[in-house]
């Protein structure tokens, strides 16, 4: 089932809309990118940790203090160490740029929410705000969210990865009956 | 070509190009997410209802083909796979954050990456999702402090493979992961047929090829097999630093030492003295695993008490374990009657990545020689073998020997030039996706 955005929004320049890639495609091309990311750096791909570098990095400017007595803020930006010198910040808004390229190419980008066909737009910001919230918590919990650890500790076989892996796919089909009004 | 590129390993201002290539490798990750459906939240939930399950495929498409090819180089002796990121494992964290993410997701509508993905494409609900993500990460790190002694140490086994969960080979590993993908993609789209009323003759033929492919691709893995433990071991450096106090008000000079392993041997930085073998068992930042590696007759004869007996030739077995020891503080200390063996041992356990190993300097014959002059029970023997013991025992007493458990107060001032350097794991806290 795709989405159709509302008529009235055009896409960014006009350009028409243009169907998603075969997932085996698409996953394949992402294979590629993680192998080359592995080979070529060492490490594999993320993104949850530039959210927290970032929040570290405003949280340093205005409480440089605080910073150095939070012990895991410490770790990141403790002393004259700044958050954002890590490889993650570049993949971060790389991914943005991807991301925005691709949509803008294939005809998808603008302004639209995505959603169920029972909710209104408010009550999926909401749920998005809170979902985005309780997923990057839990991501700095795992030390890795889907991409850190499910795809690059599942592709370099780290066991921990796997269990994170399935206690992600395993908590989202069992709350998935319960918020089922939200998507369908 | 030896991969991963050391100068590519952390972004750093000398080198600009460290960010052009991951900002490359960002970028190819948002366009391939994109392009697959994953800016679109109502795709991505799909897949908890089961009517479309491009998440499920994506995600082990991408698993599967990365692992073959990365395994691939790894056994081609193109990528060096102990300079690779391996997230470490913290089973207590890792599974209550996961459970907490699954919420997470299915709320939302997104994860991180694919968040990102949404928002720059004009998503709304995106947008959102990130928004909500600074507030989750910032309050992350608030609150970290009320559990931090759980979350650094609980369920920590460091880096840990599922070969060796397991005890197969990689190769085996790699195909059965294969399968498995095969068998959840076959399933993802008799699902889709049930229940998200697709048809699935309209599906491109070229996937069974792709399938037969990746199997292909898998059993080469298995064929051309991963470098064994000598192949390891040239492969392995060791940094040392050294500090060099300067005079008041100046930093010190830290000067940073890389070996090769057969260098770590032969300036002699992997020996400790027994006296520092002896005192690390007092020393509170560290956990010394005495690891004996002779016979059991000799070990019945004599041993340092607390000593754990594993003969050399079975000490392959163990590495598992070894790895696995919990305390990331722990020190083992290799032991034989004088140096061949534990020499051996050193590099086998050294090759399989086991951290912290150092050997005794001159053996069990050297710990005689320092704590057991006043034993009177020990005599000299005349003319030992190589790698025997140097004394004579009338009994096989033991660990009962005054020398096996020399008396702290006794031995409290001992000098010595510290040898042991704690490697702790390699915690990035921010590193890996975080």
């Amino acid at each position: 089932m795709m989405t159709t955005a509302p008529a009235t929004r055009k896409s960014l320049f006009n350009r028409p809309e243009r169907p998603y890639v075969h997932p085996y495609f698409g996953g394949m091309i992402l294979g590629i990118i993680l192998f080359l990311a592995i080979l070529l750096t060492g490490n594999g791909l993320g993104s949850s940790g530039g959210t927290t570098r970032l929040v570290t990095f405003v949280e340093d400017q205005i409480a440089p203090a605080h910073v150095d007595r939070t012990p895991y803020l410490l770790k990141l930006a403790g002393g004259d160490k700044n958050p954002l010198d890590d490889w993650i910040i570049p993949v971060f808004f790389g991914a943005l740029l991807g991301g925005f390229t691709s949509g803008t190419i294939f005809g998808r980008t603008k302004l639209e929410t995505t959603r169920g066909p029972n909710v209104s737009d408010r009550t999926r910001w909401l749920m998005a705000f809170l979902g985005g919230m309780i997923f990057l918590y839990g991501a700095r919990m795992a030390r890795g969210c889907t991409s850190g650890q499910a795809l690059t500790g599942g592709t370099t076989l780290a066991a921990g990865s796997w269990v994170i892996m399935l206690c992600i796919f395993a908590s989202a089909y069992a709350v998935a009956y319960f918020v089922r009004k939200f998507w369908n | 070509m030896n991969f991963p590129l050391p100068e590519f390993i952390t972004v750093s201002a000398a080198n600009p190009w460290t960010y052009v290539i991951f900002g490359l490798i960002g970028f190819g990750f948002g366009f391939a997410l994109e392009m697959s459906g994953f800016g679109n939240s109502k795709k991505l939930a799909a897949q908890f209802y089961f009517t479309d399950l491009t998440v499920l495929k994506v995600m082990f498409t991408a698993i599967v083909t990365a692992m073959v090819l990365t395994f691939g180089a790894v056994g081609l002796g193109i990528l060096n796979f102990s300079q690779v990121w391996v997230n470490p494992t913290y089973l207590s964290s890792g599974i209550v954050g996961g459970l907490i993410m699954g919420v997470g997701f299915i709320v939302g509508g997104f994860c991180p990456t694919t968040s990102l993905a949404s928002a720059s494409t004009g998503k709304i609900d995106g947008m959102y999702f990130v928004a909500g993500g600074l507030v989750g990460a910032f309050l992350f790190g608030e609150t970290e402090k009320y559990f931090d002694h759980w979350y650094t140490n609980s369920g920590y086994f460091g880096r840990v493979t599922l070969d060796q969960v397991f005890n197969l080979p990689i190769g085996v590993v790699v195909l059965l992961v294969v399968l498995m993908a095969l068998f959840m993609f076959w399933g993802a789209e008799q699902l889709e047929r049930i229940f998200g009323k697709k048809d699935l003759t309209k599906e491109p033929k070229l996937r069974v090829a792709g399938a037969g492919i990746l199997l292909v691709f898998a059993l080469a893995v298995i064929f051309i097999g991963q470098p064994n433990l000598e192949q390891k071991y040239a492969k392995l450096t060791f940094t040392r630093t050294e500090t060099i106090p300067q005079l008041e008000g100046q930093e010190p000079i830290v000067n940073t030492y890389t070996y090769t392993a057969d260098e770590m041997l032969s300036n002699r930085l992997v020996f400790v003295t027994p006296a520092e073998a002896f005192k690390a068992k007092y020393n509170q930042s560290m956990n010394p695993v005495y690891l004996d590696v002779r016979s059991e007759a000799d070990y019945n004869l004599y041993h340092i008490e607390g000593a754990v007996n594993v003969s050399a030739e079975r000490i392959e077995e163990v590495v598992p374990v070894l790895l696995s020891e919990p305390p990331t503080n722990t020190v083992f200390i290799v032991m034989s009657n004088d140096e061949t063996a534990a020499v051996d041992t050193w590099k086998t356990l050294v090759a399989s990545t086991v951290p912290n190993v150092y050997i005794l300097e001159g053996g069990v014959n050297n710990w005689i020689a320092f704590f057991g002059p006043d034993d009177e029970p020990l005599q000299p023997n005349p003319n030992p073998g190589p790698d025997q013991l140097a004394y004579l025992f009338d009994a096989a007493l033991g660990d009962r020997y005054e020398s096996c458990d020399p008396n702290p107060t006794e031995y409290e001032n001992l000098e010595f030039e510290a040898r042991i350097k704690l490697q702790l794991k390699r915690d990035k806290s921010g590193g890996g996706c975080g």
